[in-house]
């Protein structure tokens, strides 16, 4: 109480307004000594570091263009006949959906922009956290301490495609109506309980009238209300763990090198989010995105070929595709493999890329605290699963969209499928092996240019006739980022016997682990880094280039 | 799991701060030292007032053209109509307003970003500083404290000693949530036998979707493709789309020496055959019919079926055959059917069977 | 090639032979990739016969029999009546270079007076749909909204919502309808060309397939609308989403790398 009197006696006499307020907010709020840790807070600086920023100014345009549209549509099934003023729909039974969506893009003024703008930013946004997830996962940054905020983005990952998903279902479209019809029949394959689900989830019957309202309000509400809470989570998280930053000189686990929030983040994250926002208007004067009135209002009668998804679930889509129509019928019921395997291998294949961070620090064992990003030909293990993971990804991405490839590449239908089919299983382990081979390359070429210099590409011819390519020794700089690198022994098992002569019993988990941690870490999976002595005979014993 | 079975001396041996950080010097005996951060070098705009100058106004025109982007939006909100399609090379035939309100927008949001970045980058300090990060995990001490008032509170609450209490307080915040879930019961009906009846019933004409009229067998040639409805069910029905979703018919005419399967040829009259449109594997309308080849195809998975032979899956992920409708012809000369499918149409479900 | 050898060690050596690499393997697949450019103008002189028997025994009996009865390498063309013939041959599919599932369509090398004549002769054969006349393919007065429910019903799901093309089973597709002359669409509908069933006026009347032509003329021609903008080969969500991730975001991480550079020192200007 006294020092609250005494401060306002203090700012009563000459502080300036901008002052006063923010000691009346201090008074109740206590944004002083939030601000002390924060105000001039370090962010290093990197291109790669503003992919979240991206994601995060995406979804806030998302949600400000979302809730405009929301005040012109009608998330009804009832059917009515069109008269506004497309002519080529004039007439046609629809939805109410169907129809305020055409008048928000035809007869509501900048409705279509609005529409695009919200329809482009979920595109990027998804794109977005795709590449950001990558460059964490890639550079090791999910490591301890940022395990659950990994699980925090991924988790926003997965919302953000559903969210997408039941946004672009409200139209009631004939291509998204495609794509609901699709969900039924998925839902219908789940073994005991998927009749069940379809009938509550739709009132009854597919299409039925229920489906575009209740989608309406997971879209609006219950999706995004959950992704906003994780998003102040993520951000307090980043906050609090202060950023990763690369290896360099005076970068240190124990630091982190960068400019201040107050000013010049303040200025370029703030600046972002309007070039960000600028951009996706432009892009949205520029191109169409999901012109429904081309499509046709949702008849359960009606299709149309290239019938895909977004991007974000066009891997769904190509397991779907591919998988093989695989179905047992026992005992008067219908196991409906064909696409029951294809919904749990979605979820398998995204829970892996989940719990990695998991699985990794069970197997290096290692409780430590990290802040210095790897450089991916670092970890070559896990870069190469990352790139099978991706190629993976990839490849079910063009069996999704497996007949417009096939059209455009001239290629056969049924050939890309079996090219999907196959390369789903061939294509990672090719992809693995290449990418760790690279890295250990690239490895091999770091330890190099420590021990021998740059090579400068330049022929110098020596008295006695030899040619020698002049290396140039690298700065102190270079030399200490390139060597500023950890690396793990490989675990082992120990001894089979104890000290006595019996028989150690070793779990089979340790077992397991001592095999993974010498596919991390063993002779052949990691160039081991230059060491001082080496360097040391090197220059000292002919030191002439 | 727990990290005694990895021995320390397996992991790397951290870089102390105090063995070589940012104050030491790179020296013999450690030719990879870290030399500390580079020293700050100076941008042009913080040695020459002229190019900072240059800089302002830079940042300046881009947060004026901003405004005018803005004033140019008002305008072209309002004196563009909402209909005008105009020819912009090369974008094509396009909504004139949505491209103006859309450019207008995004350079008046994208010059106030690029002004507030330009600002950043040339006129406020470049310098690098470095901040020292503290352990996340508490001290023991905190550690300490907190597990003993935890097991203070623990404690007087008495709830591990007072068991019935605990159990009682655990069965009813179990037992709560249900109410919420059983409300969720009058979302949709059971399921009962609905998937398995469709509008169709004996003596039903097939109804022509393009004409609404009646098909007669002498409307349809071979080579033709036709989709079918069942009598009385119109576009303005409110079951419409349910009832259209179950009993789509395509029909196809091929010469009965074609027709490989013995039921189909029995069930098709005079080689026209009725198949449900509806896809046996997620239930998209199957409809891409080669003429040649007789092979229908799904333009959603690729599910291929032989129309000559029972409509049995030759490729992609559906699991069984497209149900037929048994067909028949009345007095004047009309397609009828001649009973329900006898399957389930669409996709498979657990009751199948 | 000093030079050269110099700047092999350059930062950006790397990306110029990546560069240089997708060149290879782009140049690579146009030389393999099967072609289906037309070599069509080789026969055209050896065609110059007015008559269309004679027009037929040179360019269609190999295939089609000396009188139209088919023959292992195509079909019987008794009773497919004039309009196949003119949509066959005046859009170029016929004669073939080689039978096949998909004949695709190529320059015409016969003139309208040769079509007619062959299609005289066919229809000599047996009677089948005649040429449209004008007056049954001009989408004007049509109903352009049933045109597309019909087009949604019949057509889409082989050449898409607004007649872009699409895949059929083993390399066959239906061709993209952009640019089609409406007759050909008409005898295409009429007569069931290849692989796509025939709509006869049995079951899409005439005034139904006026619609259709309304509507893909009202969507699918050089003037139709795209109010949002470009229509980015109006097939949907794969070029949507290619588009997305190339220059959506593709745009702001150049934006980002330009936000989060170095600014140029002093000492290197």
């Amino acid at each position: 109480m006294s020092t609250t009197t005494t401060k306002d006696s203090r700012s009563r006499e000459k502080a300036p307004a901008g002052e006063k307020v923010a000691d009346w907010a201090d008074g109740r709020l206590g944004i002083y000594s939030l601000a002390k840790a924060n105000m001039r807070k370090i962010f290093p600086d990197h291109w790669s570091f503003m992919l979240g920023e991206i994601c995060l100014y995406s979804f806030i345009i998302i949600i400000l263009t979302g809730v405009y549209l929301t005040l012109f549509f009608h998330p009804s099934m009832n059917e009515i006949e069109y008269h506004g003023s497309y002519v080529p729909l004039q007439g046609q039974m629809m939805s109410e959906a169907f129809a305020s969506t055409l008048d928000i893009s035809f007869d509501v003024r900048g409705g279509l922009l609005i529409r695009q703008i919200h329809h482009w930013a979920a595109i990027v946004f998804l794109a977005g956290m795709f590449v950001h997830m990558m460059r964490v996962f890639f550079t090791g940054a999910f490591r301890k301490p940022r395990e659950i905020n990994w699980l925090f983005g991924f988790l926003l990952f997965v919302l953000g495609m559903f969210t997408g998903f039941t946004g672009y279902s409200l139209p009631d479209d004939l291509l998204s109506g495609t794509g609901v019809r699709f969900t039924q029949g998925a839902i219908l394959a789940t073994p005991i309980v998927g009749t069940y689900i379809s009938m509550f989830l739709f009132g009854g019957e597919f299409p039925g009238g229920d489906f575009v309202s209740r989608f309406y309000s997971i879209h609006i509400l219950l999706l995004p209300g959950i992704m906003l809470g994780l998003v102040v989570g993520h951000l307090i998280l980043v906050f609090y763990h202060k950023h990763t930053q690369f290896a360099g000189p005076g970068k240190t686990n124990k630091n982190v090198v960068g400019m201040p929030l107050l000013p010049v983040y303040m200025a370029k994250a703030g600046g972002f989010f309007f070039l960000v926002f600028g951009f996706i208007a432009m892009l949205s004067a520029v191109a169409s995105i999901n012109p429904i009135w081309v499509l046709g209002p949702y008849r359960p009668d009606q299709v149309s070929t290239g019938a895909q998804p977004d991007w974000y679930m066009g891997f769904a889509e190509g397991l779907i595709r591919a998988m093989p129509g695989w179905e047992i019928n026992l005992w008067g019921h219908t196991l409906v493999l064909g696409v029951f395997i294809p919904l749990v291998l979605f979820g398998l294949f995204l829970g892996v890329i989940a719990l990695y961070p998991f699985i990794e620090s069970w197997i290096t064992g290692d409780k430590r605290e990290h802040h210095i990003l790897d450089r991916p030909r670092n970890a070559p293990t896990r870069t190469g699963f990352g790139v099978a993971w991706v190629t993976a990804y990839m490849i079910m991405l063009i069996g999704g969209g497996n007949d417009i490839v096939a059209t455009h590449f001239h290629l056969s239908i049924n050939s890309v499928t079996w090219f999907v089919r196959i390369g789903f299983f061939v294509g990672p382990v090719v992809a693995f092996i290449v990418t760790k081979r690279i890295c250990l390359g690239l490895q091999r070429r770091d330890a190099d240019k420590v021990l021998h210099g740059r090579e400068s590409g330049i022929i110098k011819r020596l008295p006695h006739g030899e040619f020698i390519e002049v290396h140039e020794p690298l700065s102190q700089e270079a030399l200490h980022t390139l060597t500023a690198h950890e690396q793990y022994k490989p675990a082992e098992i120990g001894p089979a016997v104890d000290e006595n002569g019996v028989e150690r019993k070793v779990k089979g988990s340790q077992k397991l682990r001592a095999k993974l941690s010498n596919a991390y870490f063993g002779e052949d999976n990691q160039i081991p880094k230059p060491t001082a002595e080496e360097y040391k005979e090197i220059t000292s014993g002919h030191g002439h280039h | 799991m727990s990290s005694q079975d990895i021995p320390e001396e397996n992991l790397p041996a951290e870089r102390a701060a105090d063995e070589h950080g940012a104050v030491s010097v790179a020296d013999e005996k450690h030719p990879f030292a870290d030399p500390g951060l580079p020293p700050h070098e100076h941008r042009i705009q913080d040695i020459d007032e002229r190019a900072a100058k240059r800089s302002e106004r830079a940042v300046a025109f881009l947060f004026t053209m901003s405004m005018l982007a803005t004033v140019g939006f008002i305008a072209a909100f309002v004196a563009i109509p909402v209909d005008e399609i105009v020819y912009i090379w090369p974008l094509g035939h396009i909504s004139g307003l949505n491209f103006a309100l859309g450019m207008t927008l995004g350079l008046a949001l994208f010059c106030i970003g690029a002004g507030a970045v330009h600002w950043a980058r040339t006129l406020m300090s470049d310098e690098e500083i470095a901040d020292e990060r503290h352990a996340i995990e508490a001290s023991p001490e905190d550690r300490a404290k907190v597990h003993a008032d935890f097991k203070q509170g623990a404690k007087e609450s008495a709830l591990g000693r007072r068991k019935l209490i605990r159990n009682t307080m655990l069965g009813a915040l179990t037992l709560v949530p249900l109410s919420g879930i059983v409300l969720l019961r009058d979302l949709g009906p059971l399921p009962e036998d609905k998937l398995r009846h469709t509008l169709w019933r004996r003596g039903k004409l097939l109804v022509n979707m393009n004409t609404d009229e009646p098909l007669r067998a002498s409307d349809v040639t071979v080579g033709s493709l036709t989709f079918a409805k069942p009598e009385g069910l119109e576009e303005h029905d409110h079951e419409f789309q349910n009832e259209i979703a179950k009993a789509a018919l395509m029909i196809v005419r091929l010469e009965p020496k074609d027709i490989k399967d013995k039921r189909e040829l029995e069930w098709s009259h005079e080689g026209i055959v009725a198949y449900s449109k509806i896809c046996t594997h997620v239930g998209c309308p199957i409809s891409l019919y080669e003429q040649q080849t007789h092979h229908v195809l799904c333009p959603c998975h690729q599910s291929t079926f032989d129309l000559s032979d029972g409509a049995r899956v030759i490729f992609g992920p559906a699991g069984h055959a497209l149900p037929q409708l048994r067909i028949g012809v009345n007095d004047e000369g009309y397609l009828e059917a001649l009973g329900d499918f006898d399957e389930p149409v669409g996709p498979s479900f657990w009751e199948r069977g | 090639m000093k030079k050269l050898s110099a700047r092999r060690r350059h930062p950006l050596a790397a990306l110029v032979v990546l560069l240089l690499a997708l060149a290879c393997t782009g140049g690579l697949y146009t030389v393999f990739a099967p072609t289906d450019e037309a070599q069509a103008g080789t026969t055209a002189q050896s065609l110059a016969i007015d008559e269309g028997k004679k027009l037929y025994a040179v360019g269609c009996a190999s295939c089609h029999g000396t009188g139209g009865q088919g023959t292992t390498d195509g079909p019987s063309l008794v009773g497919v009546g004039a309009a196949a013939v003119d949509f066959q041959v005046a859009t170029g599919r016929m004669p073939a270079q080689q039978p096949g599932a998909q004949v695709p369509k190529k320059k015409n090398i016969y003139s309208q007076a040769d079509i007619d004549q062959l299609a005289a002769y066919i229809a000599s054969l047996g009677a089948g749909p005649s040429v449209p006349t004008e007056e049954q393919y001009n989408p004007e007065g049509a109903d352009i909204a049933k045109g597309g429910e019909l087009f949604r019903n019949n057509c889409s799901q082989c050449h898409n919502f607004t007649g872009k093309g699409g895949a059929l089973t083993n390399g066959k597709y239906a061709p993209t309808l952009e640019d089609v002359d409406p007759k050909h669409i008409y005898e295409a509908m009429q007569t069931g060309p290849q692989n796509m069933p025939s709509f006869p006026d049995t079951t899409l009347t005439e005034k139904n397939k006026k619609d259709i032509i309304a509507y893909l003329d009202a969507v699918n021609s050089d003037d139709s609308e795209s109010p949002g903008g470009l229509e980015l080969g109006g097939l949907g969500p794969v070029s949507e989403g290619l588009f997305g991730w190339i220059f959506g975001l593709g745009g702001l991480i150049a934006v980002a790398v330009w936000v989060a550079a170095r600014t140029a020192k002093a000492k290197k200007s």
